[in-house]
């Protein structure tokens, strides 16, 4: 990150800043508990469940692969891409606690072929984008051990 | 069990990239669909019209666009959108007019034109709609989660790349005999594994492209179908555009994240896609053993082998000895995808649902040729797009 520029989040109130110990900010259904991201604060999506209140509800930091790509073409645009434009991986990442999938892209340097369903990630924040004066963080999934020899 | 309606006329403007206003596409698909029933357009009482959104006010009118192109008639109208299902949709929307009495003979139409690459949201600085956001925030593109589905196949069941270029191969070459599909070479797997990757795992030639297309059908009572000379038409036995049910487990375009399972107890019920078809097969009364022939949404090749076993041609894990065995060629025991499939069509969202109903009747009127299915008598096909809709028709003669 760029000590120069001034950070902001690109999606405001969707994840906490904590530099050492950022978290996705989800909601908790006070009547079922069932939990969404990004919150959900007008319904739940249980259909069982009529409660109007809800918690904020910071998700688990930590998860496990389910699967996992890379965008070797750049998006089309509200997507703002490197020039030139750099390819780079997306992790959908099981949290065991909350019994959900969640999407993320990787952190820059990971390749496709560096994960394996399974892998334990971490969340981190990293830059989305920038301006002049501007760098606009996102959250991003960080492998929490290294490569793994002899994979390929 | 439902009543059947019959389909009296299919019709289709072959795909392409034609870059001509979806009117045309869809006004040609539905004078042909006209001309096949043997029935002129004042004859139709309602018509049902399958949006596009990237066309315009006229597109998410379209039931009244198509009106007004072949000509007020005073007919009832409706427009359906409904993503990738929206073909679906609007036959079920006629189809229900037809049980319901209210109307004897109804027109579907659907057609699109496409802008060229990957599909886009629509425009603006949106922060509170989720497709808008995947492309800003992940560069998530439709692609993307295709790719996810396809390594969680690998993983999980052993498929490989090869098996997914068997899929592109074998859909070329049903595609290389259907004078409506865009792509009309066969191409061998040696070229699919070099084209360049998309998204790992996907390369260029496994993932759908976007197309302009139009597709049409006429449906009628049973009744009426007798009274115009259609002994044995081909009829719909079900039509199902169910939704999810919760929690949804699988991630879906254009989410962020899965539901969350923590409230729920007990084993998970079906996933979206296997409850797709399911409702379609208990509607009709028929099961998936019964069926010949299937048109399933092959957004990329590796959802191709997903849907063998959502729609329950063979259990989960099964689907890539389908393939090897080819079973799953036209010639085989349950042939898939026998018009190409979006491999060779490139997808035009509203027309889609409608032409893989006018490929199961060509198929089970024993007219598609080159690429027929020997004595099919009952087809299914099946769909999802973004936002939980989804359909599954299923038609028998």
């Amino acid at each position: 990150m760029n000590p120069a520029k001034t950070q902001v989040p690109a999606q405001p109130g969707w994840f906490t800043l904590d530099p050492e110990a950022p978290a996705l900010l989800g909601s908790r259904c006070r009547k079922c508990g069932t939990i969404a991201f990004p919150a959900e604060n007008a319904f739940c999506r249980n259909p069982d469940c009529q409660s109007t209140e809800f918690d904020q509800h910071a998700l688990s930091r930590r998860g496990r692969i389910w699967s996992y790509t890379d965008a070797r073409y750049k998006p089309p645009v509200p997507y703002v891409a490197t020039d030139p434009y750099q390819p780079f991986c997306i992790a959908a990442v099981e949290l065991a606690d909350e019994k959900m999938v969640v999407l993320g892209q990787m952190v820059a340097g990971v390749e496709a072929g560096d994960l394996a369903v399974g892998d334990e990630v971490e969340l981190v924040l990293d830059t989305l984008h920038e301006d002049d004066a501007h760098e606009y963080l996102v959250w991003k999934w960080r492998p929490v051990r290294p490569r793994k020899e002899g994979r390929g | 069990m439902a009543e059947r309606v019959a389909i009296l006329g299919v019709g289709m403007h072959p795909w392409g990239k034609w870059g001509r206003n979806f009117v045309e596409y869809g006004l040609h698909a539905a004078n042909e669909a006209l001309a096949d029933a043997g029935l002129a357009w004042r004859d139709i009482q309602f018509v049902s019209g399958a949006d596009t959104i990237r066309n315009g006010y006229p597109g998410f009118v379209s039931g009244a666009t198509f009106a007004q192109a072949l000509g007020w008639t005073g007919a009832r109208v409706t427009s359906c959108y409904a993503a990738c299902a929206s073909g679906a949709t609007a036959i079920a929307a006629a189809r229900a007019q037809i049980l319901a009495g209210l109307s004897d003979v109804a027109l579907v139409v659907g057609a699109d034109t496409t802008p060229k690459g990957f599909f886009a949201p629509v425009g603006g600085e949106r922060r509170d709609d989720p497709d808008w956001l995947r492309f800003h925030l992940l560069g998530a593109t439709n692609p993307t989660y295709f790719a996810l589905y396809a390594r969680r196949r690998m993983e999980l069941f052993g498929a490989t790349e090869a098996d997914f270029a068997a899929v592109k191969v074998k859909n070329a070459r049903h595609g290389a005999a259907n004078p409506n599909a865009r792509y009309r070479t066969e191409v061998t797997a040696g070229e699919v594994l070099a084209s360049p990757v998309v998204a790992d795992p996907l390369r260029l030639l496994e993932i759908c492209a976007t197309s302009d297309g139009g597709a049409a059908v006429v449906l009628s009572s049973m009744e009426f179908a007798r009274r115009h000379g259609h002994r044995r038409p081909v009829t719909v036995a079900a039509v199902s555009t169910v939704t999810p049910r919760f929690p949804q487990t699988v991630i879906e375009m254009p989410n962020f994240a899965t539901d969350s399972a923590v409230a729920t107890s007990g084993e998970p019920g079906p996933t979206f896609r296997q409850s797709i078809a399911r409702a379609a097969y208990e509607e009709a009364g028929i099961g998936p053993e019964e069926v010949d022939v299937a048109e399933v949404y092959d957004l990329s090749t590796a959802l191709e082998l997903d849907w063998y076993e959502d729609i329950g041609l063979c259990k989960e894990g099964e689907a890539e000895k389908l393939l090897r065995d080819g079973d799953t060629a036209v010639g085989g025991r349950i042939p898939v995808n026998p018009s190409g499939g979006l491999s060779s069509f490139g997808e035009a969202i509203p027309a889609q649902a409608i032409a893989q109903v006018c490929e199961l009747s060509m198929q089970l009127r024993g007219q598609a040729s080159g690429r027929q299915v020997e004595g099919a008598k009952v087809g299914v096909s099946a769909n999802q797009g973004l936002f939980g809709h989804g359909s599954s028709v299923l038609v028998t003669r």
